[in-house]
């Protein structure tokens, strides 16, 4: 069987058999429990989601390129908002790295066969895949107008467009993520390797545990919101209706009480992401390895205590709306700790610029730029000017997109060997990433400043003053979706004439880097065992990381 | 097979692949289970909060409607709501005695008693919808033509003797209260048929002769659900009927 020879270096060969070729045909993946192939169920799904508000983002630049925007009327311009954070948001942000790396990782890095509920893991997909159906009957039957974030009472009363449809969607895609975030909660507790304690695991779980806590948490306050919403819509029973007594601030509150928190969920698995590449590409201990773990948690739990700073010009009490923007400052310190012990842990060490580092250090960037004007809008004064502008939207898009996606690329390329067991071609990847990272810049910094100056969100027309900027914007945007395409083509590309990459392409230590690439359905042939701390780089016996064939 | 199993002696049927053994799993199910039921708690946590804050701003309205729903049905239905635990638990105590029969009655009388609660629901939903007291544009608790029965504003006139206009008011504003009546007790409805679902579905494995000492989770899971859905009204109960009310 082996033909591995001593003197020519080994040629590397693709597993007999692992978890794609163990058997063929749709029903081994429609009915497959292998955490694995629900993963890649996933990211398909997510994939397409992820193109599709992409479209509708796309047809915002082009819109915004004259500030008459003659391309779309207003209506149509204000369906296409709210369909791209709809989509993007529901559909692509919030599972993107736990239901997709997560679910391939997760029980790879604790050293078990699978989740410890499968057959949750395959419902929560059929359950993602239903929602998103609801989502995308509201888009074909003429689109919804809300924005992403449903304000009653605009939303429950005055606008003609299937609402319901698109909440129940949302609604439903929410129960797939809380199956999500109860899986990976029993996981973690319940089925790691022998020696495998809580200190030696690897920050990606620490993240996606925290980001599990959110999950389980959060998502049914959304749940119960929209089902307000729903019913105040479908009942006229007024909740949320100021005609009846009700108050529309209090959907605002219960809103955010979920979508801020949400915004932890998008931003931490891809911090643990970072934690994994920062690591193994400085060959370097992660410096500070509790602080990394625990300031996970620490975000989890301060950012259900911030939710009101998205109400400072709402009308709150000016004592709550102190309390809360403290408290908003206060949930920097934790991610400032990432960074800073991130950028501690490059420091002196043997670096290695391959792609998942590029997007790494662009996370770096760009993660410290959009946190750093959060904490603008955290400001109480700052934020009454600058609230409803471009600077909101700069902001988030540095910390979702430059933040969030730039990780879920860099977590793709560092574990694309391990999910298809062929090397991506590392030239045209790292192009990839340059035109990302430029990309991503040109679009969005000329943002901060079209907020700074005034630009309200949400318009479909400007002042004729703002369109250099705006030109600027939607250029970078092309050159953005470039950026996003690219890796599309050479991933699919590699699955068949990409090098084989064997078990561990990185000399990453990890356990899920210990099985062969892809991994067999069972995921280890023995149950391994942990003997030491996580992030064993730079140490004399790194080479005996076990390569097995 | 080609994989080697490295631990475990027992292998139970039920033992699914991913675990190493009985006490693993049913570690593991038992939590996601707690983490489930926490799910259901903030999920009605949010309903509580809004009802709460809505409680303070309307406290006169809140009165009025609380005064307008009948006590001794919601009185009726705590008492049979609580029986139906206490033949889950026996229920359950039967599946972990492995008594096969003892699990068929008592699943049967925990669905017979769920039953007879979600009719007494059905017949209080029926009287306020009788009394016009359903949120939305029928909605009239001032006694309009056909709504005489649930004219709350005249009541407020006799008992409180406040003058017309201000009892219309109030009388209007119940509709809030009536709408966190039904958001409550519907969500909680939906979750006793979700229930019967689930209990239907225990019923034919236990008839199976599916459980026993060794393994009896669903049926424990089955419980653990059924029990929340129970506490649940056991908060309900009173704040909807019992602390707002007159006298």
């Amino acid at each position: 069987m082996s033909t591995v020879t001593i003197s020519t270096p080994p040629k590397l060969e693709m597993p007999v058999k692992h978890y794609l070729n163990d058997n063929y045909g749709i029903r081994s993946w429609l009915l497959t429990k292998d955490h694995k192939r629900i993963a890649i169920l996933y990211l398909l799904t997510l994939t397409f989601f992820f193109f599709l508000g992409g479209v509708f983002a796309a047809m915002i630049r082009l819109q915004l390129l004259t500030p008459e925007g003659t391309l779309f009327q207003a209506d149509t311009y204000n369906k296409l908002f709210t369909m791209h954070g709809v989509n993007m948001v529901f559909f692509f942000l919030v599972p993107s790295i736990p239901a997709v790396l997560g679910n391939f990782l997760v029980p790879l890095m604790v050293g078990a066969k699978d989740l410890a509920l499968p057959k949750i893991n395959l419902a929560s997909w059929y359950i993602f895949i239903i929602g998103a159906a609801f989502a995308l009957a509201a888009l074909v039957s003429g689109g919804v107008d809300t924005g992403w974030t449903f304000y009653t009472p605009l939303s429950s009363g005055y606008l003609k467009t299937h609402v319901i449809t698109l909440a129940v969607g949302v609604l439903i895609a929410g129960f797939a993520s809380i199956f999500t975030g109860l899986n990976f909660i029993v996981t973690v507790h319940r089925m790691r390797a022998p020696g495998l304690t809580w200190g030696r695991l690897p920050l990606f779980i620490w993240s996606n545990y925290a980001t599990s806590i959110i999950m389980v948490l959060g998502t049914p306050v959304l749940a119960i919101t929209l089902i307000l919403l729903a019913l105040e819509r479908g009942f006229h029973i007024g909740i949320f209706d100021p005609k009846l007594g009700g108050d529309p601030v209090l959907f605002q509150h219960m809103f955010w009480f979920y979508s801020h928190p949400a915004v932890y969920i998008m931003i931490l698995p891809g911090m643990g992401v970072i934690s994994e590449i920062v690591t193994c590409f400085s060959r370097k201990r992660v410096f500070g390895y509790s602080f990394v773990a625990f300031s996970s948690i620490a975000i989890a739990v301060f950012g259900f205590l911030v939710w009101a700073h998205h109400m400072f010009v709402a009308g709150i009490s000016t004592y709550s709306a102190l309390v809360f923007s403290l408290l908003s400052f206060a949930v920097a310190i934790p991610s400032a700790v990432k960074v800073f012990n991130w950028t501690a842990t490059i420091y002196k060490g043997s670096v290695s610029f391959d792609t998942p580092m590029l997007y790494a250090l662009g996370f770096i960037g760009l993660f410290t730029v959009g946190g750093l004007t959060g904490l603008f809008l955290a400001a109480l004064g700052l934020d009454v000017h600058v609230h409803d502008t471009y600077f909101v939207i700069a902001h988030f898009h540095y910390v979702m997109v430059g933040g969030m996606v730039m990780a879920y690329l860099g977590g793709m390329h560092f574990w694309w060997p391990k999910l298809s067991g062929r090397l991506y071609p590392e030239g045209w990847a790292k192009l990839a990433a340059l035109i990302t990272f430029i990309g991503f810049n040109l679009t969005f910094f000329p943002q901060f400043i079209l907020g700074y100056m005034g630009m309200p969100r949400r318009l479909a027309a400007y002042p004729p003053e703002f369109q250099v900027l705006n030109v600027l914007s939607t250029a970078g945007a092309s050159i953005l979706a470039v950026g996003f395409i690219l890796p599309l083509i050479y991933f699919l590309w590699s699955m068949k004439y990409g090098e084989v990459a064997g078990p561990n392409p990185w000399r990453a230590t990890g356990l899920e880097w210990q099985t062969s690439s892809p991994p067999p359905t069972h995921n280890f042939d023995h149950t391994p065992v942990v003997t030491r701390e996580p992030y064993h780089y730079g140490e004399e016996d790194e080479e005996e990381v076990p390569v097995v064939p | 097979m080609s994989h080697s199993q490295t631990t475990t002696t027992e292998h139970h049927p039920a033992l699914a692949h991913q675990f190493d053994s009985m006490a693993q799993q049913r570690e593991a199910s038992n939590l996601g289970m707690w983490v489930f039921l926490l799910t259901e708690i903030m999920m009605f946590g949010g309903l509580f909060t809004a009802y709460l804050i809505y409680r303070l701003k309307y406290y006169e309205a809140f009165v009025a409607g609380s005064t307008s729903i009948s006590v001794s049905w919601g009185f009726a239905n705590t008492l049979v709501l609580i029986g139906s635990s206490l033949t889950m638990a026996m229920a359950v105590w039967s599946a972990q005695q492995g008594k096969r029969r003892l699990q068929v009655l008592f699943i049967a009388m925990t669905m017979l008693l769920g039953s007879v609660f979600l009719g007494v629901k059905a017949k209080e939903y029926y009287d306020k919808y009788e009394e016009c007291h359903i949120p939305g544009s029928s909605f009239n608790a001032e006694g309009g033509p056909g709504c005489e029965s649930g004219d709350i504003a005249k009541e407020l006139v006799e008992r409180e003797h406040i003058p017309l206009e201000a009892a219309r008011q109030t009388a209007h504003q119940t509709q809030i209260f009536f709408s966190f009546y039904f958001a409550m007790t519907g969500l909680h409805a939906l979750h006793m048929f979700l229930g019967m679902g689930l209990m239907t579905w225990l019923l034919l494995r236990a008839r199976r002769g599916d459980f026993g000492p060794e393994y009896y989770s669903p049926m424990e899971y089955g419980g653990l659900y059924w029990h929340f859905v129970d506490i649940v009204w056991i908060y309900l109960f009173p704040l909807l009927y019992l602390i707002s009310r007159h006298r």
